[in-house]
This record gives C-alpha cells, sequence and structure tokens, in this order.
C-alpha cells in the first residue's frame, strides 16, 4: 500500500495493535473458561469410554464357555436295567445315575491319557464337570434311547470354575483360598487341555438356553430373557403405537383449546417424567392385584412398560405432527378435503418419520427398563420357555435387563460375568434400534 | 375359545361387514355411486368400526373386571379364614389348585368327571398335582378344593359368557350400521366422528394413567397407615422392618440417604453438564459437535440397569480401595459416592442437552449487542447468555432432581441397603426407591405394614417428584415463551 | 510508514477514523461485497444507503469485525482504524469493538436492570474505579442518550420493561458508555415508530460532537437528514460516495439517481 491509498491517520489511546493488561487478562479469563468447558466434555467422554470399555471387558468372556470332550460309555446296566428301552422305566434314572457314567469316563480319559496330579481326589475329578452335564446327556439319551450301550463322544460343560480359569478369572492363588475349587483341578484342567480334552469355544447357548440355579452358573443362558424381552416389545409397540399416534393426532389437530385438553397436557408431561418404578406400583396395585393378571407375565410388563412409554412417544409424534407446514393443510382443506382426510392423507405421511423416530427410541427405552418389572415379578426364577403368541403373553418369563439384574444378586463371581454379558446382548439390541432410528430419519428425512 | 381366537373372529366379521357395507351402499346407489353422500369405503368403514370397536371394548372391561367378580364369589366359600393375610394365602392356593387341575385336564391325565369326583381324603392331590408341575405348599385342605372347583366352574362360565357377548355384540352392531345405509346416510361424518372419539379416547389415557397411580398409591398407603401410625412413619428416625411385627418404619433414613445420593449425582452433572453445553454451543466447530454430542447421546441411551452394573463391579471397589480404605473413611463397595457418581454420569447428557436447548433459545441479538460492545465470549456467556437462560437452567436441574430421587437400579445395585443417617459419603445408605424394591419383592405377606410401607414410599417419591416437575416444567415454560 | 504520513500531512486535511480499501467479503460461495473503498470521517455522519440485500450492513459488520462470530465469513482487503489495519493478527477484536461500538436493527437490552445494561460495556472493560465514576458514566451516557429524564427513577428497572424507542435509546446509551471512538448503528430506526425515530436522529445529530457516526438506513430522507457523507451500494458494489448533499442533488452514477428517484430499489 502506498502512502497515498491510506489517508493520514490521527490516533487517539493506544494503537490497536499493541493489547493492553487488561486485554491480556481478559483474554487470559478467556482461556480458562474455554478450558473448563473442554475439560467437562472430556470428563464426560472419558466417563463414557469407562463405561463401555468396564462392560465389555467383563462380559466378551461370557460368548465363550469351557467345555470337555469325553467318549462316555452309556452303559446299559445302569441306564436301562431291564432292557426294554421303556420310555417310563428310561425317565425313571435320574441324573445322578448318568453323573456317575460321567465320572467314570472322566476317570478312564485321565488315565488314558496318562495324567498324574498330586492331590488329586476322587470328588476333585467329579467337580471339574458342571451339574448340567449330567442333564445334557440324559436329554440325548431320552431322545433317541438307540445310543443305550453304545460309546458316545459328548461336549459337556465344564465347571464354572474351571471355566473361570481358562478365561483367567480364577487363578491358583485364589484357588488355593476357595472350598469350591482346589489348585489340583487347575492342574488337571490344564493337563487335559493340552490333551486336546479340555478347551473353549463360542457359547451359542448363552444366548439361547434357560437361566440356571445358583449352583451351575456356567449353564445359564439369557433365551427365556430374550423371548420375554421380545414379547414385551410386541405388546408395547401393539398398544403404544396406535395410542400414541391417536393421542398426538388429537391433541395436535382437534383438541380445543380449554382446561380440558391442558389437563390432558400436563399430565402427557409430567407422566414423562414419573419415576419408573412408580409405574412398577401401578402395575403390581392394578394389574396384578386388582385385575388378577399373572405374576412374571410379559402381557403385564409390556402394558406397564406401555404407560411409562406412551407420554415419551406422544411427545416427539406431537412435534413431528406440529412440524408438517400449516399450507399443506389449507391446500388440502381447500379441495374440499374433511378435516380427518387431511390429516390421514396428508398430515400424517408427512409427521411419520418423526413419529417413528419417536416411537423406536421410546421402545428402546422400554426394552432397558428393569426397575417396573421387578414389581410386577419379573425376577422370578423360570425354567420353561412360554408358549407362541399369544397365549405365551400369559405364561412366566423373565425379561433381559432384569435377568442382568438376578445375575448381579448372585454370590458366585461367575454370574458377574454373565450378566456383563447379558449386558453386551441388550446393548446390541439397543444399537440396532438406534441405528433404525438414524436410518428412519436420513431415509426420510424431508425439508420444506 | 381363547383370547386371541374370539379377537381374531371379531375381526374377521368386521371385516365381513366392512366387504358388505361397501356392496350395499353401492347397491343403493343403484350404481351410480355419485349419488351417494360419502364415498362407498366410508360406508364400509363405519361398519367394520361399528362391529369391532364396542366387542373388542367389552372384552378389555370383561377381563380387567371379571377376577375381582370371581375372587369375591370363591372368598365366600373360604369361611375358615378369619385374617386377612390368611385369605390371600389361601386365595393364592386356590388359583394354584385351579390351574394344576386345568392343566392335569388339558393334557388328558384327567376327565372333567374325575375332577367333580376329587375329594381331599381319596388321593394324593399334591402329588397329583406335582405330576402337572403345580406345587402346592402343604396339604390341600376340602375347603381349598372346593374353592378351586367352584373358581374353574365361574372362570369357565365367564369365559363362555364372554364369548357369546362379544360375538352378539359384534353381530349386533354389524346388524345396525348395515341397516342404516343409504344414498343419504352420512357415513363420512359418522365413522369420522367415531375415530375422533378414539382418539380422544386415546389421549384420555394418560390422565387414566395419572389417576391409576395416584388411586392405587393412596389406597394402599392409607391401608398402611391405618395398620402402621402416621406419625412415626414421618417423624421416626429409624428404618428398622422386623419379620414378625414391631418394626420402626420411619422414613428419614431414606429421604436422607436419597436427597444425600442426589446432590452427589447433581454436583457432579450439573457442573459437567453445563459446561459441556455451553462449550458446545458457543465455542465447539461443527466437526467436534458432530461427534460429541452423539457420544453423549449414548450415555443417555444406557439402560441404568448397565449404569448399576458399572457402579457394582467397578466404580465402587475403585473407589473403596483407592479412596475410602485409604482415608479410612470405611470399607463398603456400595455407598452413597459410588451411586452418586454413577447417577452423576447417567444424569450429564440429561442435564447438557437441556441446558444446551435453553442456551440455543438465548436470542442471538443478545449475544451480538454483547460482543458489540467489545465482551469476549467468555464475558458473554457469564455475564449476559447464563443470566438471560437462567430461570431455564434452573428448570433443567430441577427435572435432573427429579430423575435423581426417582432413579431406582443405580442405587439398588450402588447405594446399599443400609439405612442410616451418616454424613460419611462412602458408607453404604439406602434411598426410598431401594427399599419400594426391596420392601415389594421380599417374602412378606402383602397385607403386612413391612410390604404395605412401600406405598407410602411410594406416594411420597410420586409427591416429591410431581412437585419438582410442575414447578419444573411451569418453569421452562415460561422461560420458552419469554422468547418466542 | 504510517508514523511517516502522520507527521508529514499533519492536521490541516481532514481527519480520516477509518479507511477502507478493496474489501471483499465472501459469506461461504456467496460474494456478498466487492473492492469497496471507503473512508469515514472523524465527527462526521456517514450513511451507508442502498436497496435491502446490496451488502451496506454486511460492511458496517466489518468495521468492528462482527463477522468474525459468523463461521462461513470471510474478509479481505485493507480497514484502516487510525491506521491500524484492524485485520491485523495481532488485533484483538475484543480490543477492536470497545473503541468501535455498535448499536443494532432491533433493540436488544440485555434482560438486566437498567442501570447494568449501561454499565456493562465499562464494567467489562475495567473503564471505571469506584462505584461513584461508574454511577457518573452511567448517568452521563443515559443523558447523552436523551434517555436519563425518562428513567432516573427506576435505573433497578428491567431494560426489557421500556417501550421500543426507549430500549434502542437504552442501547445507545451502553454503546456511548464505553467511549467508542467510532459508532455503528445498523438501521437503528428501523423497528421504531415516527415520534421515537426522530428522537433517534436528533441524538445521532448530538453524538456526532463526539464520534465518527456511521449509519445504514434504508430511508433516504434519514440519510439527507442526519448524514454528512453518503455512500450508496448495490449489489455489493459501492457504486457512489461523497458529501449527502452531492449524492443527492447531482448524483454522478446512473444508478444512483435512478435509485434516489425511485426506479430501483
Amino acid at each position: 500500500m502506498t502512502d497515498a491509498a491510506f489517508p493520514p491517520a490521527r490516533p487517539r489511546g493506544g494503537s490497536l495493535l499493541e493489547p493492553d493488561a487488561r486485554t491480556l487478562r481478559r483474554n487470559a479469563a478467556e482461556a480458562r473458561f474455554r478450558l473448563y468447558g473442554v475439560t467437562a466434555i472430556a470428563i464426560a467422554m472419558i466417563a463414557l469410554m469407562i463405561l463401555l470399555i468396564s462392560i465389555l471387558s467383563h462380559g466378551t468372556s461370557a460368548f465363550r464357555q469351557t467345555f470337555l470332550h469325553l467318549p462316555i460309555a452309556l452303559d446299559e446296566a445302569v441306564l436301562d436295567p431291564s432292557g426294554t428301552r421303556d420310555p417310563a422305566a428310561l425317565r425313571k434314572v435320574t441324573t445322578i445315575g448318568y453323573g456317575r457314567l460321567i465320572d467314570r469316563a472322566l476317570g478312564e480319559a485321565i488315565a488314558a491319557s496318562g495324567i498324574t496330579v498330586e492331590g488329586l481326589g476322587k470328588s476333585d475329578i467329579s467337580r471339574m464337570v458342571s451339574r448340567q452335564a449330567a442333564a445334557t446327556v440324559r436329554s440325548a439319551v431320552l431322545a433317541d434311547p438307540a445310543l443305550i450301550g453304545t460309546t458316545q463322544e459328548f461336549r459337556i460343560l465344564a465347571s464354572s470354575r474351571i471355566d473361570g480359569y481358562m478365561k483367567g478369572r480364577v487363578t491358583q492363588d485364589s484357588a488355593a483360598r476357595d472350598s469350591n475349587v482346589s489348585p489340583a483341578q487347575l492342574h488337571l484342567a490344564d493337563a487335559l487341555r493340552a490333551q486336546g480334552l479340555l478347551g473353549t469355544s463360542f457359547n451359542w447357548r448363552f444366548i439361547t438356553d434357560p437361566d440356571a440355579s445358583e449352583l451351575r452358573p456356567e449353564a445359564a443362558g439369557l433365551g427365556i430373557a430374550i423371548l420375554g424381552s421380545a414379547y414385551m416389545m410386541i405388546v408395547v409397540l401393539a398398544l403404544s403405537l396406535p395410542i400414541g399416534v391417536a393421542a398426538s393426532i388429537y391433541l395436535e389437530e382437534f383438541a380445543p383449546r380449554n382446561r380440558f385438553t391442558d389437563l390432558i397436557e400436563v399430565n402427557i408431561s409430567n407422566l414423562a417424567a414419573v419415576p419408573s418404578i412408580v409405574f412398577g406400583i401401578l402395575g403390581l396395585a392394578i394389574f396384578i392385584n386388582f385385575a388378577g393378571l399373572p405374576q412374571s407375565a410379559p402381557v403385564v410388563g409390556g402394558l406397564v412398560l406401555t404407560l411409562m412409554t406412551l407420554p415419551r412417544i406422544i411427545i416427539p409424534a406431537r412435534a413431528a405432527i406440529k412440524a408438517v407446514p400449516p399450507s399443506i393443510r389449507d391446500a388440502a382443506l381447500g379441495v374440499g378435503a374433511s378435516k380427518m382426510q387431511t390429516v390421514f392423507h396428508h398430515v400424517l405421511p408427512l409427521a411419520t418419520p418423526g413419529i417413528l423416530t419417536g416411537l423406536i427410541i421410546g421402545l428402546g427405552q422400554a426394552l432397558g427398563e428393569t426397575a417396573p418389572l421387578l414389581l410386577i415379578g419379573m425376577v422370578a426364577f423360570v425354567r420353561d420357555y412360554p408358549e407362541g403368541l399369544p397365549g405365551g403373553l400369559f405364561d412366566p418369563a423373565s425379561a433381559l435387563p432384569v435377568q442382568i439384574y438376578n445375575w448381579t444378586q448372585r454370590a458366585d463371581p461367575a454370574f458377574a460375568e454373565r450378566a456383563s454379558g447379558a449386558i453386551i446382548v441388550l446393548l446390541i439390541f439397543l444399537l440396532a434400534m438406534n441405528a433404525a432410528a438414524i436410518v428412519v430419519r436420513r431415509r426420510f428425512e424431508r425439508r420444506w | 375359545m381363547s383370547i386371541g381366537l374370539l379377537v381374531i373372529v371379531i375381526v374377521l366379521i368386521a371385516a365381513a361387514g366392512f366387504l358388505a357395507g361397501r356392496a350395499r351402499a353401492r347397491r343403493a346407489s343403484e350404481g351410480d355411486t355419485r349419488a351417494l353422500h360419502s364415498l362407498v369405503g366410508f360406508h364400509g368403514q363405519a361398519v367394520f368400526l361399528f362391529t369391532a370397536v364396542p366387542a373388542l371394548l367389552l372384552i378389555a372391561v370383561w377381563l380387567l373386571v371379571q377376577p375381582a367378580v370371581i375372587a369375591e364369589r370363591v372368598t365366600g366359600l373360604l369361611a375358615s379364614e378369619r385374617s386377612e393375610g390368611a385369605l390371600n394365602l389361601a386365595l393364592g392356593d386356590v388359583h394354584r389348585v385351579a390351574a394344576g387341575l386345568d392343566r392335569l385336564v388339558a393334557q388328558g391325565d384327567l376327565s372333567e368327571a374325575a375332577v367333580a369326583g376329587l375329594s381331599v381324603e381319596g388321593t394324593d392331590l399334591r402329588r397329583t398335582l406335582g405330576t402337572a408341575g403345580v406345587a402346592v405348599a402343604g396339604r390341600v385342605r376340602g375347603e381349598v378344593l372346593t374353592a378351586a372347583r367352584e373358581y374353574r366352574r365361574l372362570t369357565h362360565l365367564s369365559a363362555r359368557a364372554m364369548t357369546i357377548a362379544a360375538i352378539a355384540l359384534a353381530l349386533a352392531g354389524l346388524g345396525f350400521s348395515l341397516a342404516r345405509i343409504t344414498v343419504e346416510f352420512r357415513a363420512r361424518n359418522v365413522s369420522e366422528r367415531f375415530v375422533l372419539m378414539l382418539f380422544i379416547g386415546s389421549s384420555l389415557i394418560a390422565v387414566m394413567t395419572t389417576f391409576g397411580i395416584v388411586a392405587s398409591l393412596l389406597v394402599e398407603s392409607i391401608h398402611f397407615f391405618s395398620l402402621y401410625p402416621a406419625r412415626d412413619f414421618f417423624f421416626n428416625l429409624t428404618w428398622n422392618p422386623q419379620f414378625g411385627g414391631g418394626s420402626s418404619l420411619g422414613i428419614w433414613p431414606l429421604l436422607w440417604g436419597t436427597l444425600y445420593i442426589s446432590f452427589v449425582a447433581l454436583l457432579f452433572a450439573v457442573p459437567v453438564g453445563l459446561l459441556s453445553a455451553v462449550y458446545l454451543s458457543e465455542y465447539a466447530t461443527r466437526r467436534m459437535r458432530a461427534f460429541v454430542k452423539p457420544a453423549i447421546e449414548v450415555l443417555a441411551g444406557i439402560p441404568t440397569i448397565v449404569y448399576g452394573l458399572f457402579a457394582l463391579v467397578t466404580v465402587g471397589p475403585f473407589l473403596r480401595d483407592f479412596f475410602a480404605q485409604p482415608m479410612g473413611l470405611g470399607t463398603s463397595s456400595s455407598s452413597v459416592m459410588t451411586a452418586g457418581l454413577v447417577m452423576g454420569i447417567m444424569l450429564i447428557p440429561f442435564v447438557s442437552s437441556l441446558s444446551d436447548d435453553i442456551i440455543n433459545a438465548v436470542p442471538q441479538s443478545l449475544r451480538d449487542g454483547s460482543y458489540g460492545l467489545g465482551a469476549t465470549q467468555s464475558e458473554t456467556v457469564k455475564q449476559v447468555i447464563l443470566p438471560a437462560a437462567l430461570p431455564g437452567i434452573v428448570g433443567a436441574i430441577l427435572l435432573a432432581a427429579s430423575r435423581a430421587i426417582g432413579e431406582t437400579m443405580i442405587v439398588v445395585m450402588g447405594a446399599g441397603a443400609a439405612a442410616r443417617m451418616s454424613v460419611n459419603p462412602f458408607e453404604a445408605m439406602t434411598t426410598i426407591t431401594v427399599k419400594i424394591v426391596s420392601q415389594l419383592t421380599g417374602d412378606t405377606e402383602f397385607a403386612s405394614p413391612e410390604t404395605l410401607v412401600a406405598f407410602a414410599l411410594g406416594m411420597a417419591l410420586f409427591v416429591f417428584t410431581l412437585m419438582l416437575n410442575i414447578v419444573a416444567l411451569y418453569v421452562v415454560r415460561r422461560y420458552r415463551e419469554q422468547y418466542e | 510508514m504510517n508514523d511517516m504520513s502522520r507527521t508529514e500531512t499533519g492536521v490541516n486535511l481532514t481527519d480520516i477514523k477509518i479507511a477502507a480499501r478493496k474489501v471483499q467479503v465472501h459469506y461461504g460461495a456467496n460474494h456478498a461485497i466487492k473492492d469497496v473503498d471507503v473512508d469515514i470521517n472523524d465527527r462526521m455522519v456517514t450513511a451507508f444507503i442502498g436497496p435491502s440485500g446490496c451488502g451496506k450492513s454486511t460492511f458496517l459488520r466489518c468495521l468492528n469485525r462482527m463477522n468474525d462470530t459468523i463461521p462461513v465469513c470471510r474478509v479481505e482487503g485493507e480497514i484502516r482504524l487510525d491506521g491500524d489495519d484492524i485485520y491485523d493478527r495481532r488485533v484483538d477484536p475484543v480490543q477492536l469493538r470497545a473503541k468501535v461500538g455498535m448499536v443494532f436493527q432491533k433493540p436488544n437490552p440485555f434482560p438486566k436492570s437498567i442501570y447494568d445494561n449501561v454499565a456493562y460495556g465499562p464494567r467489562i472493560h475495567g473503564l471505571t474505579r469506584s462505584r461513584a465514576e461508574l454511577d457518573e458514566v452511567v448517568e452521563t451516557s443515559l443523558r447523552r442518550a436523551a434517555l436519563w429524564g425518562e428513567v432516573k427513577d427506576r435505573l433497578a428497572a428491567p431494560g426489557t420493561g421500556l417501550s421500543g424507542g426507549q430500549q434502542q435509546r437504552l442501547c445507545i446509551a451502553r454503546a456511548v458508555a464505553t467511549s467508542p471512538e467510532v459508532l455503528l448503528m445498523d438501521e437503528p430506526c428501523s423497528a421504531l415508530d415516527p415520534i421515537a425515530t426522530a428522537q433517534v436522529e436528533e441524538l445521532i445529530d448530538e453524538l456526532r460532537s463526539r464520534f465518527a457516526v456511521v449509519i445504514v438506513t434504508h430511508s433516504m430522507q434519514q440519510a439527507a437528514r442526519v448524514s454528512q457523507n453518503t455512500a450508496f451500494f448495490h449489489l455489493g458494489n459501492l457504486v457512489e460516495f461523497g458529501e449527502t448533499s452531492q449524492v443527492f442533488t447531482n448524483p454522478k452514477d446512473p444508478r444512483t439517481e435512478s435509485y434516489i428517484t425511485g426506479r430501483i430499489g
């Protein structure tokens, strides 16, 4: 720039190019404030990371399980003394009899492979195997009595402590202090693994099997819980979608502005903030004690979750309906459509993505909700799968979050692993639902 | 007929009605459907609605009321039971025996005639029922068996009556609405009015839910206060339920734990949430927002049971080993601090997303005014935006407090079960919600004060959170109106 | 270089407060201001006129770097305040804005008391040492904004409770209180009724005795009434710049003439 281009200047006060002391101080304060903000965000992010890492690191091992691969001689003298293969007679043999066969098979396998472990007692050998194993063999035999008298290769569950040792949860040190497992058993496990008789593999039964008792964490699965949760979600979906949409349409499009409408609106916004456990109390008092519906039934859980979810669906649905520009309504009304036709032909289709997004998020919240289900008896121990729909809605079942809670309340640390594993399953479901919500929103997003 | 089948039958009748209504309207118009007041579809729709809806509503109401009516009748047969508790136990037995008999009949192990012929002396009923997978405690008494038979009779009768009534109502609706179809019939108006009524009914469910909550809490709370003095509940400073009676059920230790944990949670969540919201809305680049906002929303989408487990397996032991024990403050991994901290994490997204909305509602012109005077961004935030947003933020904090007070799973798994009033945050304490869960899932009989106290606690919780919510929602609403 | 030019030309020439050369503004892909050269004289009112969307407000916001708050906005060229390039890296926009105050189109009092509104600038810039001094600054600012008589009894009342005209005068008092050297006004009367407009215009004339005033207006009558110099913007270009009387009575550019006679705009 030449001097001519810039006319002379007459400065008043200091030059802008040299910041004064006060500005420096103020800028320092500015930097500090920014730092607070960044710190806050960092705390939130770190908390999220620790949470996820903690769950994943505790839970992934639940999807693998330690099995023993054993040839078991299905001795006719034990399993069918009469030799008639009569199913009723076969049923009379309890798991104790099968347990003996397994112990014998394991003892023979150990002897055959020449394993010697110091201080290994007879009971130590039998406690390598899960209490569930005998039932596994028994049901295989009852399903196919022709197996009796033959020697079959079985894949049976190892006990939870051995499983824990394979996954690093149990160590020689902890075994020395644990009355449920001895260091000798762990040495034996090492030897069996070296022989290929013992190994871990992916555990589908964690996802498909029912829960198991306190004494056999290695056999506990999520089958009934997943089914129960699915049944409840069906109930919630079937009820809350039509009711929620109907209520939103009424309040947004038809309701006159008066005290009665205000009452409904205040009710809805308050219900959205009522603690979930209060809905559990409602379910207990109304659906179980008053209406006499069965405890632990998915239908009750579904009803309670519906009442809880409804306001959380209505609020976004109303927002979606409100976002449809009035010009579209005017256009439809202008060609002589009735108000109801306008709503169903024009407003509702345009509001659908917003409504669906709210619905999916609401369902996700319902899926993860635990507290109200505890009160309506979903904590009960259930071994039998509920029947198919719709009758199964009235059968006792569990639910995913309740099953998690249930497992955390048991003493055996093996259940803590399974609880974390179950959370991974729950989070995968939630992730899938949220992904669906995002897809719906992206796919149908409309701008006007 | 099972309920599912019945519903399907009614829907089929209604669907047939839809077709019939359409055809009839077309016939009434003698081929020229333009002569009709309403489109043929509306005639069909009107028939469908009048056929299906009343019948389905009848089924719903019937199912809801039937158990109470039957229980009333059966109770009369259990004359020897004096106390309410024993009566409830006996009713439970009746239900179980009846269910067992049903299953035996269904399996074909027992004929209806054999059921009628059953007697308590003749057979080992308990063993028989056991084969059907129904466990009955102790010997089945004659009275119970009679009641169970009556219960089965009434249930079957009621089911049959309901089937007949529902189908009859559906057919009546069908006939009525078909008969109405003429050229002038305003089917569109009628069916739209009907749909509007359904809409109104749907929005009334919120009101009915609130009513149901208040009624169930109130009825059982009154029941509780008839067994246990209200003065003790509200003023006694100890919580010590006993199985055999003589419990002290003072709410104060629970209230203290609840408020203490909520306070710790808010102390953590409010600064973190608020500052993140400020940073995200005033400073963050678009890229950073696009990454951080969804991540914080992930925190919001995680179920509380996950936070509970996090408290139980990670935060609790960590706080115990690195803070409580070295400082000599306790050896419990469940503590106020554990639950409060984890609940604080849970509340971060709640506080930050609410604050974000509120800060964004502050008009840009105020920011411009401040920048135009030479204020830095932080001065603008602290002296203009936050004061302007203050009412909204107060509302958000109140809502967060209400969430904290009503939160259940985190405290069940992280706070402990010991009711005590202490200031040491590393000690286990308990809350109202924890005790609601433990009193209602325990094995105590329902009619005892130890169980019913849960409803009084629920009432206290409901009233408390409701007040917070109403104030908060009012404040936030007023705040929004100010800038609209 | 600047020092030299200062001593060389001395005080005999008109005092140029702000000199802008070849200013370009881009909003993302949109080229909003093209090659604008303007000199703002001290102690005079300069009016920017032109049809809406012509870039006059955008240019005004360049003069105190208010455009910095808009992420997609990019400014090129040179704008010098007393010879210092205000887009120099070393310049703190905060310090700049203390010297170049701004009044906005819509009155935007903070939701605080009248007193706190006016005291906001002095407080953040640390202009006063005692409460008494601050009181004095508030009073003189309000007097200068011709508002003192109306509000002196209710200084603690919220600023948002005043009428529209009073709010805008409060905003002017707020801007005046930081004792700026230049006052930018972005259509300050567009939200006001005729009586309030007359009051504000009167005020602008008085403010001229102390500051350079730049006013953006869509009203040509207003420009003619209050300004000494006028710049006419059209489609992002500066079409004509000169003494107000000359621009209005004898425009050099046919576009200016069309606008003034009402054919465009």
